[in-house]
């Protein structure tokens, strides 16, 4: 077993890291043999792909397609906001009962396993939960991110108050304040400036998905751009991915903007 | 008040009756405590770390629940009132810690403020919403600790150690308290700012005509300025005088040798 | 009680407010903006009123209609379909950080000199970013028809965004020491890469790696609603032709799944840093 000394290695090499490198590997050729994918379909592919760039471009600039297109476009904008303010409400306290240092086992418990659920399903399965439950539109895919925006920043805000100094609380309660006076002047003074944070990235990630949850009826863009795809109107398909991203990124900078004016 | 106590008990401001506090059942940190604090001044709790001097200052306001025994403020029995209750009882009593326990993100004069907390229903905190009353006295509570006004609007993260402990003093007297708990006030400070903190703490407790109880461990500081020494060993008092009876004996048995110099 | 004299009330006092006006003028446009723009928002949302009432009896006829759920749908349908979304997030993660790793070093400060390089991995990762996965499944469904390839590559393409800026991130924070001292010595340029970087940004990585991996499998799950492949398929089937039974099958499953993937990259993460 033991080499000899005269053959020691730089870098000597890792049996188990060995084992699992070489498992991932044997997985990796299952799964790319289980895509089933022929030669000949990649052919093709690339064939379809002249194709399908040829049809896509020029973008289409129709008036009457363009305001379509800006309708469903702000349709997703309101969703995102919708659900961002309403989820950041629901997160704030959620957040604050989910952190362990904060609220008693019997209501932190609960809390914990509910933001658990929130996170467990893409928003997308919660929109056809939704859309069945309140019909098809606006409403279903803005709940569908309301659940998706308590489901990450209730986590992460939970994480950032459980971080917190407990000297600055102690001294706050032992000035004969409520609890909630004491969560008011205690702690949130200390994890607001995080949440706002989180708050602004919460408002990207929901335009995001707020320009998907109409695939499943949810409103917004998103079923206009299935539709479109489904109709092999890439031309349509091209110029709505374009609005997108320039939605995004526009609202990106200017989020990035006031996270700097206010820190 | 128990019921039958025909004649009013003398006037202690603090009682402590036989208090017991263990973190481990067998394991007494303060061992039945008797003391009684009846008169305004410096009272110097001194005593080598981990004798239960912080857990004693602590069970007075209750951030530690004791084991057994009693504790009384102002006649009354305080030891296991709750809620509301609980709180009304912090309000009298004002605190200073070691670290100053400062909200760090907070404003100085809204750490000033938060003395009156106990006092504010939950919707005006929600508001800020202090009275003018409040917001006058605050101001001239920094000036008597020494603090600029124009101190005021800086974050508390912004100052200095001994600048922020002015600031707790002056939270907690903000409360109006009948009684101030100082739990070693001066251990993260300077000599020089020490002393500075020290005198502050003598002039409040002569002004205000209250006790003030001070855990420390520098045995010069106490003698300075306290008024009554109480010295602690494992949990139990083993001294308790004016500063000029205390002898070298003493403080030998209190720190086990030496050490205190 | 007033021990200090009242007359000595500084006119600061009566002045004082907790901001200042900038300070206010700044908190209430931001208000006034929030506000404006959930009315906006608000405004052309329709609702309709007998959708909302009849809202709990739907979600209860939901849950009715999903129990008992049909298990024997479960090893013809499910099954292969939830092994195909696991290859799919796998194999969308490796070729995205095949792809990724050469555009970080690409994009890191201290490793590319050229402003015109930095732009053009920085350009990449945005617009990657900035494409859902599902479009980018409608895309590849597009070109490659519907199925498991489709999924592999949105999976990969949405997460070279993601993969690439965070690990460039940590190329740029790793220290100079041992690059220099590499360099110094005439070590090449790929030698430098492996021996005076790899091991100073492995640790983050890795941890990059697994948040996305943990992304992807929930991701994975649901590129089947654009025919990209996976379980989202069977869920796709199941509620086009309102099988509630097996959609609510499916739905359990893949909530198990992504239970263990986030049982199992916490255990991970926390052997490996």
């Amino acid at each position: 077993m033991s080499r000899p000394a005269l053959h020691r290695q730089a870098f000597p090499p890792n049996r188990g890291k060995q084992a699992i490198l070489s498992a991932l590997i044997v997985y990796l050729v299952y799964a790319v043999l289980a895509l089933d994918v022929s030669m000949a379909r990649i052919v093709t592919g690339i064939g379809n792909a002249a194709h399908f760039f040829d049809r896509m471009f020029p973008p289409n600039t129709d008036p009457s397609k363009l305001a379509l297109i800006w309708d469903g476009m702000k349709q997703s904008l309101q969703i995102a906001i919708l659900s961002t303010v309403v989820g950041l409400s629901l997160s704030l306290p959620i957040g604050l009962i989910s952190a362990r240092n904060i609220a008693p086992a019997w209501l932190g418990g609960p809390a914990r396993v509910l933001v658990m659920i929130c996170r467990s399903f893409h928003p997308l399965i919660v929109a056809i939960l939704f859309v069945k439950a309140v019909g098809f539109g606006v409403l279903a895919g803005a709940l569908a991110l309301v659940v998706a925006t308590v489901g990450f920043v209730a986590k992460l805000f939970a994480e950032i108050v459980e971080e917190i100094s407990p000297k600055q609380v102690e001294a706050v309660r032992a000035t004969g304040a409520s609890t909630l006076s004491v969560l008011l002047i205690g702690v949130l003074p200390q994890v607001l400036p995080r949440f706002a944070g989180l708050s602004a990235y919460q408002l990207d990630s929901n335009l995001r998905n707020s320009t998907i949850v109409g695939i499943v009826g949810g409103g917004g863009i998103g079923a206009m751009l299935f539709t479109a795809s489904q109709r092999f109107d890439y031309d349509v398909v091209l110029t709505i991915i374009l609005i997108i991203i320039a939605t995004i990124m526009t609202l990106e900078f200017v989020t990035a903007r006031i996270r700097k004016i206010l820190l | 008040m128990t019921p039958d106590t025909m004649a009013p008990p003398p006037a202690a401001i603090l009682r402590f009756d036989r208090l017991v506090k263990a973190y481990e059942p067998g394991k007494p940190v303060l061992d039945g405590i008797t003391l009684d604090i009846t008169r305004p001044g410096i009272v110097a709790i001194i005593g080598p770390s981990g004798t239960g001097k912080s857990t004693l200052i602590r069970c007075v306001n209750r951030l530690t629940d004791p084991t057994g025994g009693r504790i009384l403020l102002e006649g009354e029995d305080i030891t296991t009132v709750r809620g509301s209750n609980l709180r009304r009882v912090r309000r009298r009593i004002g605190m200073v810690f070691q670290e100053y326990n400062l909200v760090e993100r907070l404003s100085v004069i809204e750490n000033v403020l938060s003395g009156r907390l106990g006092y504010m229903p939950f919707f005006k905190v929600l508001l800020r919403r202090y009275s003018d009353e409040d917001i006058a006295r605050a101001f001239e509570l920094l000036e008597a600790v020494g603090l600029d006004p124009a101190f005021a609007n800086r974050r508390a993260s912004q100052l200095s150690g001994g600048q922020r402990q002015r600031v707790g003093i002056a939270r907690a007297i903000m409360q109006n308290p009948s009684l101030v708990l100082a739990d070693e006030p001066t251990s993260s400070l300077d000599p020089r700012t020490s002393v500075e903190i020290m005198e502050l703490m003598v002039e409040i407790g002569r002004k205000r005509d209250i006790p003030i109880l001070i855990n420390m461990h520098d045995v010069g500081l106490a003698r300075r300025y306290a008024d009554r020494i109480i010295g602690m060993d494992r949990g139990k008092v083993v001294f308790d005088g004016p500063p000029e009876d205390i002898t070298a004996d003493h403080l030998n048995r209190i720190y086990g040798g030496e050490g205190w110099q | 009680m007033s021990d200090i004299p009242l007359s000595a009330a500084p006119s600061a006092a009566q002045h004082w407010k907790r901001h200042s006006p900038l300070q206010s003028a700044l908190r209430t446009g931001i208000t006034v903006v929030i506000v404006a723009a959930v009315v906006w928002s608000l405004r052309t949302i329709e609702i309709i009123p007998e959708f909302l009432y009849d809202a709990p009896a739907q979600t209860m006829d939901l849950f009715a209609r999903m129990w008992p759920l049909d298990w024997a749908f479960f090893p013809t349908d499910i099954f292969p379909a939830l092994i195909e979304t696991i290859n799919i997030a796998a194999l969308g993660t490796v070729l995205a950080i095949v792809m990724a790793l050469p555009l970080s070093f690409l994009a890191a400060r201290n490793v590319t000199r050229s402003p015109v390089a930095r732009w053009i991995a920085q350009f990449l990762f945005v617009s990657s970013r900035s494409v859902n996965s599902l479009i980018w499944a409608l895309l590849f469904v597009a070109i490659f028809g519907p199925g498991a390839l489709a999924g592999v590559l949105s999976i990969a393409f949405r997460s070279i965004g993601f993969v690439g800026r965070l690990f460039g991130e940590a190329v740029e924070d790793a220290h100079p020491g041992p690059v220099e001292a590499l360099t110094a010595a005439g070590a090449g340029t790929m030698s430098v890469l492996v021996k005076g970087y790899w091991p100073q940004v492995q640790p983050a990585f890795w941890s990059i790696v697994l948040l996305r991996w943990d992304i992807n499998v929930r991701e994975s799950a649901v590129l089947g609603l654009v025919g990209a492949g996976g379980i989202g398929v069977a869920l796709d089937a199941a509620i086009s032709n309102l099988y509630w039974d097996q959609a609510g099958l499916v739905l359990l499953t893949i909530f198990g799944v992504v239970w263990i993937s986030e049982f199992v990259t916490s255990r991970v993460r926390a052997r490996i840093i």
